[in-house]
């Protein structure tokens, strides 16, 4: 089971190290981690996909809140929220390819950012399953890099986590 | 506008903080790094005792901490100095004992350098503090330490460290002291929750077989007589952990002892055969479990505790209570009525009459019979331990009454940590006798430490039980591993009486059981830094025991022998 946390964390030098040590520690696993500084420059966000079941999951919460550095900790229930993920993906590609590539990220409105006579990098921004898709498709063309940058989410509404 | 300044050095402003938190000792030891702090030390109030090895100095910060309930302090020098202070600060950490420790560092512009002398501590401590700190401005160290001792101190206790580049210590700035910690993620909660206490009050209602299980919450939390008001209020009897001695009176009819492997056999079977647990301040550890999933098969269980990540750790619990021990008691005795438990007491003292702790007398001199002794002699001292058997038979054969008269490396089992423990303790309680109870293999890993007891006239007494054994794992070895006793055996290797001597310290040796009392007599009179050798029966089994893995009522004896 994955769950989504929004850690708030104070904006200062050694606190994701703090955060990401409590997880090997403790042996829990992290499927993807991203932050950023929020709309206060005193604050930083954490956006961390865990994996765990409930009581897994309970712990985690708790032993983040432990840190003194951590302000709170929200988990984010999809349904409630919306989440993205930026990808840049190089897939290898010529004349004979190209033109059917452009098909795909066409219909995926992911945008191409980078063109060689050999590859192209292509930027799409999404929730996992549309990133899976396109991966998928994009795989028999061989796929030479991929970066991305981890979930962000914010819950829906007006009101803040 | 004013003329007055306050302008001073980082140094000089730690020692100010230091006042300011009302600090008059500290443990340490100086090097490179610290030289301006231990410069501002020679002609401050506060108290240095010199130890003779940087993890002890953390160890008697501990244990001053234990015994007095103050924060402790310690403070090393960077690198090799602070790492030094890793496993005392560890010890902290794992039975939640408020110290803060000062590490110095090497200079701003070198950090990352590999520079002389150059640790991590800050990284390396990560995982075993409750909170650090690596100071990049002089105007930030007063918020830093008063932040620290906050920290240290209040909700769930723990180590917190200071790492302070040398520059910072030397460069001047106008000091100003914050009266108050503003922390805005950090707020432990006090007053338990008003439902979860009514729920808990219509359990104890409903429950015929109650038993209240303490840790050392009970003590940090300062609830022991509110834990006995309550206990007697609902004449539940009451079982300990390790850190919890002392919490409840011993000589009580409603107490128990030890639960766990090590336990009492009648404690491990109120908990097996009880309707209810009231754990109070404890942590459900392993030691005190045994086979987790038959651990008290028949209770519900409240949980009290000031940390919400203890609830449902390591047992499901049906009611957690997240605040003060000592708040959420006095509510508890408010609400609860009456109880008598008759028949269920009745059942207790028939287990307490058939399976007390025993051990076979005979002309050897036993390492029971010396605890006994020391309890007689002094049964208001404050016992600090080594780890191993003598641990064990420190907590089963010594009467503890009072609070913060049993100190123990509980969570970590640091062997090394009784002798400077027992430093801090009698240095913040110098009225008190504190006896290290130690043995022959944990009592080398420290025994250094002789030179500042003899040079800062800390009259702590060691009583060594010498089997010439490391015990604990020789038993282990004798139960489990055919008797083959690898790397276990350390007879004849130092003449102890000797080496007290060599550092001036008073050597008595003990081989005969009417030799024991006159020797700790001896010892307590001198007023002097005295080590006991007993030469105890060297294959001793602490007894009764949970095997590995094992259900708690499990629990054999095990003193057939020879």
């Amino acid at each position: 089971m994955k769950h989504t946390l929004a850690v708030l964390v104070e904006n200062r030098h050694g606190v994701l190290s703090r955060v990401a040590g409590l997880f090997s520690r403790r042996g829990y696993n992290i499927d993807s981690l991203a932050v950023g500084v929020t709309e206060d420059p005193t604050i930083s966000r954490m956006t961390i996909v865990v994996r765990g079941d409930d009581r897994v999951l309970e712990q985690v919460v708790k032993q983040l809140n432990k840190l003194i550095d951590v302000i709170r900790v929200t988990d984010i229930e999809s349904e409630d929220s919306v989440d993205r993920e930026l990808v840049l993906i190089k897939v290898a590609s010529d004349v004979n390819t190209r033109a059917e590539i452009i098909q795909i990220v066409d219909i995926f409105r992911a945008r191409i950012v980078d063109v060689s006579t050999k590859s192209l990098i292509i930027e799409i921004t999404g929730n996992e399953d549309k990133i899976l898709a396109l991966e998928k498709l994009l795989r028999p063309f061989g796929i030479k890099e991929l970066a991305r940058t981890g979930k962000i989410a914010l819950t829906r509404g007006a009101k803040k986590v | 506008m004013s003329e007055f300044t306050n302008k001073m050095t980082g140094a000089r402003a730690l020692i100010e903080c230091l006042y300011r938190e009302g600090v008059d000792t500290i443990f340490g030891y100086p090097g490179g790094a610290v030289l301006p702090i231990y410069d501002e030390l020679y002609h401050s109030k506060i108290k240095h005792i010199l130890v003779r090895h940087e993890q002890s100095a953390a160890h008697a910060a501990d244990g001053y901490a234990r015994a007095t309930g103050k924060t402790g302090v310690c403070l090393s020098t960077s690198g090799p100095g602070a790492t030094n202070l890793v496993t005392g600060i560890a010890t902290a950490y794992m039975d939640s004992v408020p110290i803060v420790a000062f590490t110095g560092q090497v200079p701003s512009s070198l950090i990352g350098n590999d520079a002389f002398q150059e640790a991590n501590i800050t990284g390396i401590t990560l995982p075993i503090t409750k909170h650090n700190y690596l100071v990049q401005d002089v105007k930030e160290l007063p918020k830093i330490i008063k932040e620290a001792f906050h920290i240290a101190s209040t909700g769930r206790p723990g180590p917190v460290l200071i790492d302070i580049p040398k520059d910072i210590t030397t460069e001047e700035f106008e000091f100003y002291y914050p009266e108050k910690v503003e922390l805005r993620s950090y707020k432990p909660t006090y007053k338990g929750n008003k439902q979860q206490i009514k729920k808990a009050v219509e359990e104890i209602k409903k429950a015929s077989q109650p038993v209240i299980y303490v840790g050392g919450g009970v003590i940090s939390s300062n609830s022991s007589e509110s834990l006995l008001a309550f206990a007697e209020k609902i004449n539940a009897p009451v079982t300990s952990t390790l850190t919890g001695m002392g919490a409840f009176p011993g000589n009580h009819p409603l107490y128990l002892g030890m639960l766990g492997m090590h336990g009492t056999k009648y404690a491990n079977y109120s908990i097996q055969e009880a309707d209810l647990i009231i754990a109070i301040g404890a942590r459900f550890d392993d030691r005190v479990t045994g086979k987790v999933e038959s651990f008290a098969p028949n209770a519900n269980i409240i949980h009290i505790d000031i940390d919400p990540a203890e609830i449902s750790k390591n047992i499901e619990v049906m009611i957690p209570i997240v605040g003060d021990a000592n708040w959420i008691l006095k509510e508890l005795i408010k609400e609860t009525e009456h109880k008598q438990h008759s028949e269920w007491l009745a059942k207790i003292n028939r287990w307490k009459k058939d399976c007390c702790l025993h051990y076979v007398k005979n002309d050897k001199l036993k390492p029971q019979f010396i605890i006994e002794q020391i309890c007689e002699s002094s049964k208001d001292a404050i016992i600090v331990t080594e780890v191993g058997q003598h641990q064990m038979w420190a907590s089963q054969y010594f009467q503890y009454t009072k609070p913060r008269t049993f100190i123990t490396s509980g969570g970590l089992g640091t062997m090394g940590y009784g002798f400077p423990a027992a430093i801090g303790a009698k240095v913040g309680m110098p009225e008190k006798d504190v006896f290290d109870i130690a043995g022959d293999g944990s009592f080398q890993m420290s025994s250094q430490e002789l030179a500042t007891v003899v040079s800062s006239d800390i009259p702590v007494i060691i009583a060594i039980l010498n089997n010439g054994y490391l015990g604990m794992v020789r038993q282990w070895q004798e139960l489990f591993f055919s008797k083959r006793y690898s790397s276990t055996c350390i007879k004849d290797s130092v003449d102890f009486v000797k080496l007290a001597e060599a550092y001036g310290a008073l050597g008595i040796r003990v081989q005969k059981q009417e030799e024991v009392k006159p020797a700790i007599e001896k010892a307590i009179a001198s007023k002097r830094p005295t080590l006991i050798d007993f030469i105890v029966e060297c294959e001793e089994n602490v007894s009764p025991m949970v095997p590995a893995g094992a259900a708690i009522n499990e629990i054999l004896d095990l003193e057939v022998k020879k």
